[in-house]
């Protein structure tokens, strides 16, 4: 699946994100999170609501300022970049929403929305050349060059999450962001949406980092995932580690919620409930690898059982 | 054996819009059996959101419903109710589960009294009694410390607490249908199995009749007894779960089991149903999912196919079943349904 000595595109090194510091609602919505998105991968990041996946997100982008700890993008670190800086490394770092509707502009035709990271960055000499891009970018995500000159509220919900791949790869980017890309999608659009973002990945060697609360679709399309909880990131691994050995009380009560459409399997499948004590005693834990690639947040003492439960 | 609480015959919705008129229902008929689940599943736009807000009464005004349409419950035609009959039916003896908690309870009211107000109003129960029975109700729904809650109002509750007031609120008067519309899709998977959990265990209990609109086949699969697949308007096939799950017949319902992944879907293994759902101001003549199905045949584009028999219990609406109809090899992993079906019905025959 991957090289032996994989690069590392983005790394987060002891995230810190905060909100409403030092006051007594404060939040910790990222609370110490180091992990390494690799070259060419898919890395996905699941969690409940509220459990901090987003904020991750829009804090790689730069739409939060980190509290404390670093991120670095291709080895450069972006944690402050500012102005002209910024602009630049968005250029290599793109962003897909989660609702179409809202993240595009219903005042703007398609062929403006989408070349207007063009535009920003100055990629088209001339009007031909602009046109010419968009155009590539329409075919890229299926839809045809009648299209550019219209405005978002004429498509539908999966053609609009189009328009919305396609403007984050105008900019030829490196890394593309999807928060949530499929979930405002019918069930039926959602697969069309998924299949062609995993094409684009190979054609483009994109690298993704794929959030979303649907655990099966992340199991799908991603290599590795990161499992999130109340801010902190509880378990990391191949998506197969994780899916078929979780270690992670909280893993396992999460995948044992997933509803699967087969009747006898449904009718056997008990909900792990999750005592969430564990997290709030007040114990040192640390990312612990137990098995090659495969980490759990522990104390010592849960590393052995975790240990124990390998053999 | 089945004993229909509820009769749909030959229901249409249309909606006039300044478009056109918009063929929203067309020509849908179900019964739905004491005591069991019946899940109606569909995209955006199938129409299964229209025909339960047709069951309660609750259709925008522009809506047109023609006068061979009937839905019979307890000997009487629904349709035919006035708005102060409905207000008797409503909450009464037919109930509804929202999907959104946040917007489907009072938020200037306290959830005690949200809950106490159908005993109120449909069992003409004094205030303190009705707060009583919400104080068990908040119980029996599983809300923690119940008592300290119940002057406590929606926006000082979590989602999943919020959902299980809702379905506290909607059994209150104890209906005999409960329709639940998308109740889960807006929670978190944990707080989804607590709350189809609770609705399965409150089902037990009071022996209501159940309508559960979802588009998930994953939910589906663990609460329903019996499916109805919808597509443009129509119900395209119906039949047992197990019959939905391991023998289903429409190509549309080999494409929405196809492009569900499961923990298990290998990559490249997760095919999706091209196209987009017809618009149905101009719904398009014969098989609305022509357009979209590899599987079609050329009377497809011409006329509607009936519905084929292919148990007593279970019916699709395909030309592919007719005898005339080229035999067709379905998708790898409807094969590999339909074998397991082939399993389970030789295991029964030598039970």
């Amino acid at each position: 699946m991957m090289d032996e000595t994989p690069k590392k595109l983005v790394e987060l090194k002891d995230l810190q994100l905060y909100f409403n510091q030092g006051k007594s609602n404060e939040v910790r919505a990222i609370d110490h999170v180091s992990f390494d998105i690799y070259e060419g991968e898919v890395f996905g990041l699941v969690g409940e609501s509220g459990s901090g996946k987003t904020t991750i997100g829009r804090a790689i982008l730069k739409l939060y300022e980190p509290t404390a700890g670093q991120i670095l993008f291709d080895g450069q670190d972006v944690t402050h970049l500012k102005h002209k800086h910024l602009s630049e490394f968005r250029k290599d770092a793109q962003m897909i929403f989660q609702d179409p509707q809202a993240s595009l502009n219903g005042r703007m035709k398609v062929r403006d929305i989408i070349a207007e990271g063009i535009d920003i960055n100055k990629l088209a000499k001339n009007k031909a050349e602009r046109d010419a891009k968009v155009q590539h970018l329409l075919d890229l995500v299926g839809l045809n060059k009648d299209h550019a000159t219209r405005y978002p509220h004429e498509f539908s919900g999966g053609q609009r999450q189009r328009i919305g791949i396609a403007r984050a790869l105008a900019v030829d980017p490196k890394f593309i962001i999807a928060d949530e890309p499929i979930s405002a999608l019918d069930v039926s659009i959602q697969a069309q949406v998924v299949n062609l973002m995993k094409e684009l990945q190979t054609e483009h060697s994109l690298t993704y980092l794929f959030i979303a609360h649907d655990l099966s679709m992340v199991k799908y399309i991603s290599d590795r995932i990161g499992v999130m909880h109340w801010g902190k990131l509880l378990e990391i691994g191949t998506a197969d580690a994780v899916y078929n050995h979780p270690l992670h009380p909280y893993t396992k009560s999460l995948l044992s919620a997933i509803p699967v459409p087969d009747p006898e399997v449904e009718s056997m499948r008990q909900h792990i409930e999750y005592d969430a004590s564990i997290e709030t005693d007040g114990k040192e834990r640390q990312m612990v690898e137990i098995n090659p690639g495969h980490f759990v947040l522990a104390t010592p003492e849960e590393v052995s059982v975790y240990k124990n439960q390998q053999k | 054996m089945s004993n229909p609480i509820l009769k749909v015959e030959n229901l249409h919705v249309n909606f006039n819009t300044y478009a056109g008129t918009v063929q929203a229902i067309r020509d849908v008929s179900f019964d739905l059996n004491q005591g069991e689940t019946l899940a109606i599943v569909g995209e955006s736009g199938s129409g299964k959101s229209v025909t339960t807000k047709t069951l309660m009464g609750l259709n925008a005004k522009n809506a047109l419903i023609p006068d061979n349409s009937r839905l019979i419950f307890k000997d009487r035609n629904l349709l035919d109710l006035t708005e102060s009959d409905w207000q008797s039916v409503r909450g009464n003896e037919i109930a509804m589960i929202f999907q959104d908690p946040m917007t489907s309870l009072d938020p200037t009211m306290k959830i005690g009294m949200q809950i106490a107000e159908p005993l109120i109003k449909h069992r003409n129960m004094k205030k303190e009694d009705a707060l009583k029975r919400a104080l068990e109700l908040m119980k029996g729904v599983g809300i923690p410390d119940s008592e300290e809650h119940i002057n406590d109002y929606p926006h000082q509750w979590s989602g999943g607490m919020r959902q299980r007031a809702v379905v506290a609120i909607a059994l209150a008067a104890d209906p005999e249908i409960l329709i639940a519309d998308e109740p889960t899709t807006a929670l978190d998977v944990t707080i989804q199995a607590q709350i189809l959990n609770l609705m399965k265990t409150l089902q037990k209990d009071t022996g209501s009749s159940i309508i559960f609109i979802t588009h998930d086949l994953g939910v589906v699969a663990g609460m329903a007894n019996r499916v109805a697949v919808m597509y443009a308007g129509k119900i395209v096939e119906y039949g047992t779960v197990d019959e939905i799950f391991f023998n289903p017949q429409h190509p549309y319902t080999w494409g929405l089991l196809n492009s569900m992944p499961t923990t298990d879907t290998q990559q490249g293994g997760l095919q999706a149903i091209p196209g987009t759902p017809p618009d149905l101001l101009e719904p398009p003549k014969g098989d609305a999912f022509a357009s979209r199905n590899a599987y079609a045949l050329a009377i497809d584009s011409k006329e509607e196919p009936p519905f084929f028999r292919v148990s007593d219990t279970h019916y699709a609406a395909t030309w592919l079943l007719d005898e005339r109809a080229p035999k067709v090899t379905p998708p790898v992993k409807i094969q590999k349904r339909w074998a397991h079906w082939r399993e389970m019905q030789e295991q029964e025959s030598q039970a």
